[in-house]
């Protein structure tokens, strides 16, 4: 397959970016398109041109590190996948394809694609754990959790934090990050107690960092390559209000 | 020669952990806060470690290569964690299951330190459910245990597919924890480049933080590796793109031993090779093997027709399938552990019976399927075959999975001491980048165990007792010496690597090597071969130092010289692994000679021999490394041929 391929190029975080444009050819469909991003360095390299920097690790959709924002789209345009794990066969032979930095103003570009994401740690650092330190604590199986409440904590905690949520919304909204960390929490017994401070704190912290608010929209879970829902920003607000009212 | 000496402390085996913590020395809480510990690396063994040292009132500084410490390695693990709870009452104890990882380890794993994880190992299922790890449960609330990986008890606890990223994440938040209470600094996207050794002991690192290309010293009363193993190497791997051996390589080169290299595991589940472009491979848990058969067709002419696409795999009638698994281990079938279910699938594709490429073999569920309910099996693996489906294109409810063995663990590693120590004082290492716990093959959900044993419950004890001569030692000042000429040292050797300004990218050189690696100290080994390898890497080394070509400079972010570093690591630990592999004349575990196996195939162990750790000592560049051994002493097991025959 051969591919025209318009791709975001900027030296560092204060220079002005741009769109270069470069082909491709005889890309096999079963590449994925960071393989093919592989191939298209490699073109660079052997022209002694400086190849294209993004963020990318496992490529097997679980460490969230990459973050490209093809033809429009977080993750491009095939559901429930990062772009590690889109192939190039879900695109049409001799297409033209847009690959752009995630877009938010909390994730500054560092250079071509890869952005600075550490707001999310901080988000994390604000509450986004249960606090119990290392030895002490009860066996694991003395405080039952109903299944129902396993299940639905865990469908929150496959957040891989890779930012499409925030990419996706046109508020660059952090909130269904923060909702699925809350979410997770607020349903297991362990995580309960501090239910209500962790709502407030992440959310106080997620405002700081410049993300805005949710207008329910719902692109994050549309774009979401776990499929995280949206009924976990509920929860997060339930979590939020009862909190606020004491 | 360095002397070995494991200070395994006396006593029997059982009394061993708790002798050593009731007589080693603590370091008090006002002491605490004048000493500093590094720790490379945040997977699951180096977060842990961060965490509980920040919650112990050191002040801890955390370094990892990744944008964000959540995003390590650890997190692609899918199986499950072992622990000896014996929840499901079904004959599970600590003995138990430190039988099974030595016994799974093919006597090559140190008896004391095996003890001592499985001992912890409940201790780990607390933490994390403490932690709000979401394991899966029964419907009575309590947690759900599996049988994994061949073991005859269910000791595996598990969150879906994911169970590395769940305790990733756990302890990532444990860490974090400590970041916003000041005790842990964290420096992500920032790589270790060197060890700073001051009178003996480490004393900090040479790092270059990987967006603006500085290069960084820091000190450490203490350093702690926790930086995974070296199966990149081998380019084709299920480990991450940025997962590499050099910070153990660099630390080797200081002076500490290297324990085991060529004691690799080869996970039998992957999904096979499909192009040249490859980047990577992605393993399918092993956990399928509880429902999914294993075959190849009998007749040769039915492999041919399957691989030029004329024949399909429904097409092959039931009898005239090899379930080659079945045939040769009928006590254990499908479930036989990695290393021997690896061999089976490469001895068959070698007799020319493979599929698809002709390098894979079916894993097949349509008796599970017909037997079970496509509901059940979509409810067990439904992620699995929804990850199958998305790569290959082809839907495994109805054709059988291709799989092939791939690179997946290292268990040699820097030798450690029984307190996790280095030969190098001060200098730790702890989780996939030790040599101690799984011998010559590790067992399936053993990685998770011993990452988060190090990382919780081991290191915080056993490095107090290092540190507490330490506590009148003042912060050391980065501008002393050996902090300067060290940096001269990194920054020389950068300049060096984009001063060849060659024609081969890093890429093409590492997949070149990487091949060769696969080929000579793969998944079976010779003599012929290994000799040969050791020539030819060294060859490639050459050819690495003068032909290759890294755009870009050091001051700014460049990926292509952080991976050329890396390479360069790579192909001299090759050569290392390939002089291991070459001297222990016996087959065991990973490690496979063609010169010593049964007329049936069967690994042949040399316990008169064989039976200690090598550890490998640099002796300069150019100069053959010195073999230092460990006798290896079981005096509470007994020590008999692996059988999954019967």
């Amino acid at each position: 397959m051969d591919f025209t391929l318009k791709i975001w190029r900027q030296e560092n975080a204060t220079a002005r970016g741009r769109f270069e444009t470069y082909s491709v050819s005889g890309i096999s469909p079963d590449c994925s398109f960071l393989e093919m991003l592989d191939l298209l360095n490699q073109q660079l390299i052997d022209k002694v041109a400086v190849p294209i920097c993004f963020d990318h690790d496992c490529r097997e959709g679980i460490c969230g590190a990459c973050s490209l924002y093809i033809n429009g789209r977080p993750h491009g345009p095939d559901s429930g996948v990062t772009a590690c794990q889109l192939h190039m066969r879900k695109f049409k032979d001799k297409d033209t394809i847009i690959v752009e930095p995630w877009r938010a103003r909390p994730f500054p570009i560092i250079r071509d694609l890869v952005v600075d994401r550490s707001a999310f740690d901080k988000i994390i650092q604000a509450g986004g754990y249960i606090s119990v330190s290392t030895g002490g604590v009860p066996d694991a199986n003395t405080i039952p959790v109903p299944h129902a409440d396993a299940e639905t904590a865990m469908d929150a905690a496959a957040c891989i934090g890779c930012g499409a949520c925030v990419a996706a919304c046109k508020n660059a909204s952090a909130m269904l990050f923060v909702a699925a960390k809350v979410s997770q929490f607020a349903l297991l017994p362990q995580g309960k107690l501090e239910a209500r401070q962790r709502a407030i704190n992440m959310v106080a912290e997620m405002d700081a960092l410049g993300f805005g608010n949710c207008t329910n929209t719902g692109a994050c879970e549309a774009e979401c390559p776990k499929q995280i829902s949206i009924s976990h920003i509920a929860r997060l607000n339930r979590e939020f209000l009862k909190a606020k009212m004491g | 020669m360095t002397k070995l000496d494991p200070r395994i402390p006396a006593g029997p085996l059982a009394e061993k952990w708790t002798q050593y913590k009731a007589s080693q020395k603590l370091v008090n809480p006002a002491n605490k806060r004048k000493l500093d510990i590094i720790v490379v690396g945040t997977g699951l063994a180096g977060a842990s470690a961060a965490a509980s040292l920040g919650e112990l009132g050191f002040n801890v500084k955390a370094f990892c290569y990744q944008d964000s410490p959540r995003r390590a390695h650890s997190i692609a693990a899918q199986g499950g964690i072992n622990a000896a709870k014996n929840y499901p009452n079904d004959g599970d104890s600590v003995y138990r299951l430190y039988y099974d990882t030595i016994k799974g380890g093919d006597y090559r794993a140190r008896e004391a330190n095996v003890y001592r994880l499985a001992e912890v190992s409940g201790n780990i299922i607390d933490q994390c459910v403490a932690q709000g790890v979401p394991f899966a449960r029964e419907y009575g609330g309590l947690l759900d245990n599996r049988s994994f990986g061949g073991a005859q008890v269910s000791r595996t606890f598990y969150a879906r597919g994911q169970t590395g990223q769940q305790l990733l994440l756990g302890a990532y938040s444990a860490m974090m924890r400590q970041v916003k209470s000041g005790k842990v600094k964290l420096f992500p996207r920032t790589e270790m480049l060197d060890l700073v050794i001051i009178d003996g002991k480490a004393r900090g690192i040479i790092t270059r933080n990987l967006v603006t290309g500085k290069i960084e010293r820091h000190f450490g009363h203490a350093v702690v590796l926790a930086t995974g193993g070296y199966g990149r190497a081998f380019f084709l791997s299920t480990n991450a793109m940025g997962s590499n051996g050099s910070a153990a390589w660099q630390v080797y080169k200081r002076g500490a031993c290297y324990a085991n290299p060529a004691f690799v595991q080869i996970h039998p589940t992957c999904i096979p090779v499909h192009g040249d472009y490859q980047s990577k491979l992605t393993l399918m848990s092993e956990s399928l093997r509880n429902d999914g058969r294993i075959w190849v067709p009998a007749r040769k002419e039915d492999a041919e027709a399957l691989r030029n696409g004329t024949m399909k795999p429904q097409d092959i009638a039931e009898e005239d399938r090899d379930y080659y698994l079945e045939r040769r281990y009928p006590a254990f079938g499908n479930l036989v552990p990695r290393d021997v279910a690896s061999r089976a699938a490469k001895e068959r594709c070698d007799a020319g019976f493979g599929v698809g490429s002709g390098r894979a073999v079916y894993l097949d569920f349509k008796d599970s399927i017909n037997r079970l309910g496509k509901h059940v099996i979509e409810e067990r693996y439904g992620n699995l075959f929804q990850m199958y489906e998305k790569i290959v294109d082809e839907n495994p409810y109805e054709s059988p999975m291709m799989i092939y063995p791939a690179i997946h663990y290292c268990m040699g590693g820097l030798w450690v001491d029984y307190e996790l120590m280095t030969t190098i004082p001060g200098l730790f290492a702890i989780g996939e980048c030790n040599f101690s716990d799984h011998g010559a093959n590790r067992l399936g959900a053993s990685a998770l165990m011993q990452g988060l044993a190090d990382g919780y419950f081991i290191l915080p004890y056993t490095i107090q007792n290092y540190l507490a001569a330490d506590i009148l030692t003042p912060r050391i000042p980065v501008t002393h010496d050996a902090f300067a000429s060290t940096e001269d040292q990194v920054r020389e050797r950068l300049n060096k690597l984009l001063q060849v300004k060659g024609k081969q990218s890093v890429d093409q050189l590492h997949r070149k090597f990487g091949h060769r690696l696969w080929d000579w100290v793969g998944m079976a080994r010779n003599r012929e071969g290994l000799m040969h390898a050791i020539n030819e890497f060294a060859q490639l080394h050459e050819e690495f130092w003068s032909d290759v070509r890294i755009p870009g400079g050091m001051d700014e972010m460049n990926p292509e010289l952080e991976k050329a570093s890396r390479v360069a690591d790579f192909i001299e630990t090759g050569e290392l692994m390939a002089r291991d592999a070459l001297q222990r004349e016996e087959s065991c575990g990973g490690h496979f000679r063609d010169e010593f196996q049964t007329p049936e195939g069967e690994a042949t162990r040399n316990d008169d021999g064989f039976m200690f750790v090598s550890a490998w000592e640099y002796a300069g560049p150019g100069k053959e490394p010195v073999l230092n051994k460990e006798p290896l002493v079981y005096e509470n097991i007994k020590v008999q041929t692996r059988n999954y025959k019967i």
